[in-house]
């Protein structure tokens, strides 16, 4: 579904991404893990266009991406969450949610009571201004607002970023609750072992290379990722 | 449209009408006396003002942006109209379209260098938006010192004195009726949510740089029209009247009614264009007197007098007659 060729991007002089390569198909859930600044993020950002590649190739349901304007991907399905809870503060809820069927408002009321179903708290609040909901309040709301755009493939960065424990995990069964119905999602993570622990396929990402790739169960055992990332 | 739009709509062209007639009615009735032509260009001053501080509070309160040189703008529309109105008269229109035909010019060419200026600018963001902006206004000014046909240097003067307190009202309420519309319209949505988070709009597909060009452009548009409505007001005028003081005191104006209210705008141009005049009593003192309520409203109200709370002349109605209802109950 999506494939990423030898992708090469700089910022200046540093050279952010040293030709990353990877795939995800049709219904699964992979996550590219790493520490910080190895490049995970830019990898994301640049698949939706907010960073221009150097070299490199970015298809996504036959579609080139590196031709396509940032803001005519979601009209290709693929949806970006982006890191740090990017919601529109002072706008209620329920606006919030309008804006994430932007670019297709077909069905926008059915869809909109899909994401209620499937966020009872959202409903509760839709009158309130997000800027007032709590963190993890706020992640549902980025994720609802990206199920608005009826995607066929999520992007996530850092979902579980300043959550408790216990909403990092409820925000981990959202994804897998998510992917269940047919959405492909490309999670970006910090918190390794979570996100392994619910990804079909992994990808280790160091200083804009990808260094171990594999099943998420046998990443979950290999002695490497243990040691660097599982703190092990 | 619904039917509760219909009637504030309605409720707030009644408003209109009845402020007009009352200025119109005080005016006729010589309650001011002598010095009756004075009140009424004091009112044609807030009315081209009004026009330009809401126009400012579209890119500054509804896009977030700083922009310091509005007066830029400002001036294209100004000389642009004032010039075009030269080259028409006595060419058979009436003095009202004659009006009408150099407003419009004036705002086109204001709007057409909104784009211009917006193409490149508004790829920035934040202080160095607002230093581009600036430095823009400062290089229109300098062109209009050296063009033969801006007067050099000199003023330009014998404009036609086209901009009657009439005429400068009603076009003052065009131009806020379709700013208001435009801000409360999708396109007015989609700017906010750029304002509110840019990264989170473009991840919503909205095509960011678009807008905001389109923004800049209607504010440049309207601040054309003020500008326009100014030179035919004063008849005569010179670039450095549009200079970074200019622009410095329409976002102040700005500011004071508060960001992201269009009808704080109204009354923050309005109260500012009357109160240097109000206080000419104070001769020396005035400018003094001036900074310090500026000072004084920035304490107590920071976000500007009305913040970004809309005042609306349906919600006050509802409220007194809920509570005219509620009285009838108790008693």
């Amino acid at each position: 579904m999506l494939t990423v060729q030898d992708l090469h991007v700089n910022y200046g002089a540093v050279h952010a991404l040293n030709g990353v390569s990877l795939t995800v198909k049709d219904g699964e859930i992979v996550s590219l893990i790493g520490a910080n600044g190895a490049g995970k993020t830019t990898t994301l950002r640049t698949i939706t266009g907010l960073e221009k590649a150097a070299s490199g190739s970015i298809t996504f349901d036959g579609v080139d991406l590196r031709k396509t304007e940032p803001s005519k991907i979601i009209t290709h399905k693929l949806a970006h969450v982006p890191e740090g809870r990017h919601i529109f503060p002072t706008m209620t809820v329920e606006e919030n949610l309008e804006m994430g069927a932007y670019t297709d408002p077909t069905d926008q009321e059915k869809t909109m009571e899909e994401v209620y179903q499937r966020f009872p708290r959202l409903r509760e609040r839709r009158r309130q201004l997000a800027g007032t909901l709590s963190g993890g309040e706020q992640q549902m709301l980025a994720v609802g607002r990206a199920l608005m755009s009826k995607p066929k493939m999520i992007l996530m960065d850092e979902p579980s970023m300043g959550l408790s424990p216990l909403l990092v995990k409820e925000i981990f069964d959202i994804i897998r609750e998510v992917n269940a119905q047919g959405i492909t999602i490309l999670l970006v993570e910090q918190n390794a072992r979570m996100a392994l622990s619910i990804s079909h396929r992994a990808y280790v990402l160091e200083t804009g290379t990808i260094t171990i790739q594999g099943d998420a169960k046998d990443l979950l055992n290999d002695p490497r990722v243990k040691k660097a990332y599982l703190g092990q | 449209m619904t039917k509760q739009r219909k009637i504030a709509y309605l409720l707030n062209a009644v408003g209109v009408v009845v402020i007009f007639a009352l200025l119109m009615a005080l005016f006729a009735a010589g309650v001011f006396g002598t010095s009756t032509t004075y009140i009424q260009g004091i009112c044609t001053t807030a009315c081209y003002t009004v026009i330009m501080v809401a126009s400012l509070n579209l890119v500054v309160g509804f896009m977030g942006e700083f922009s310091l040189g509005h007066a830029g703008f400002v001036s294209v529309g100004a000389y642009v109209s004032a010039i075009v109105s030269g080259a028409l008269a006595g060419k058979g229109l009436s003095d009202l379209g004659l009006f009408l035909v150099a407003i419009l010019a004036g705002g086109l060419a204001a709007g057409i260098m909104g784009v211009l200026v917006g193409i490149p600018a508004l790829r920035l963001r934040g202080d160095y938006l607002a230093i581009v902006t600036m430095a823009f206004a400062e290089i229109i000014r300098v062109c209009f010192c050296n063009f033969s046909i801006t007067g050099g240097g000199k003023t330009l003067s014998g404009i036609l004195k086209l901009s009657t307190f009439p005429r400068a009202f009603w076009v003052m309420v065009v131009c806020v009726t379709f700013m208001y519309m435009f801000v409360r319209s999708k396109f007015g949505r989609t700017v906010q949510a750029i304002r509110e988070d840019y990264i989170a709009a473009s991840a919503a597909g909205i095509n960011v740089t678009f807008y905001k060009v389109l923004t800049f452009a209607v504010s440049s548009f309207f601040a054309g029209i003020g500008g326009a409505i100014y030179a035919h007001y004063m008849t005569a005028m010179i670039p450095t009247n549009f200079n970074f003081n200019y622009s410095a005191e329409l976002l102040s104006e700005v500011i004071i009614g508060g960001t992201g209210s269009l009808t704080g705008s109204i009354i923050g141009a309005v109260f500012l264009s009357a109160l240097p005049e109000a206080m000419r009593q104070f001769a020396t003192y005035r400018m003094l007197c001036y900074s310090v309520v500026l000072v004084l409203v920035m304490l107590f109200r920071p976000g500007g007098i009305f913040g970004r709370w809309e005042f609306s002349l349906t919600r006050v109605l509802g409220r007194l007659t809920h509570r005219r209802e509620t009285a009838k109950k108790g008693a």
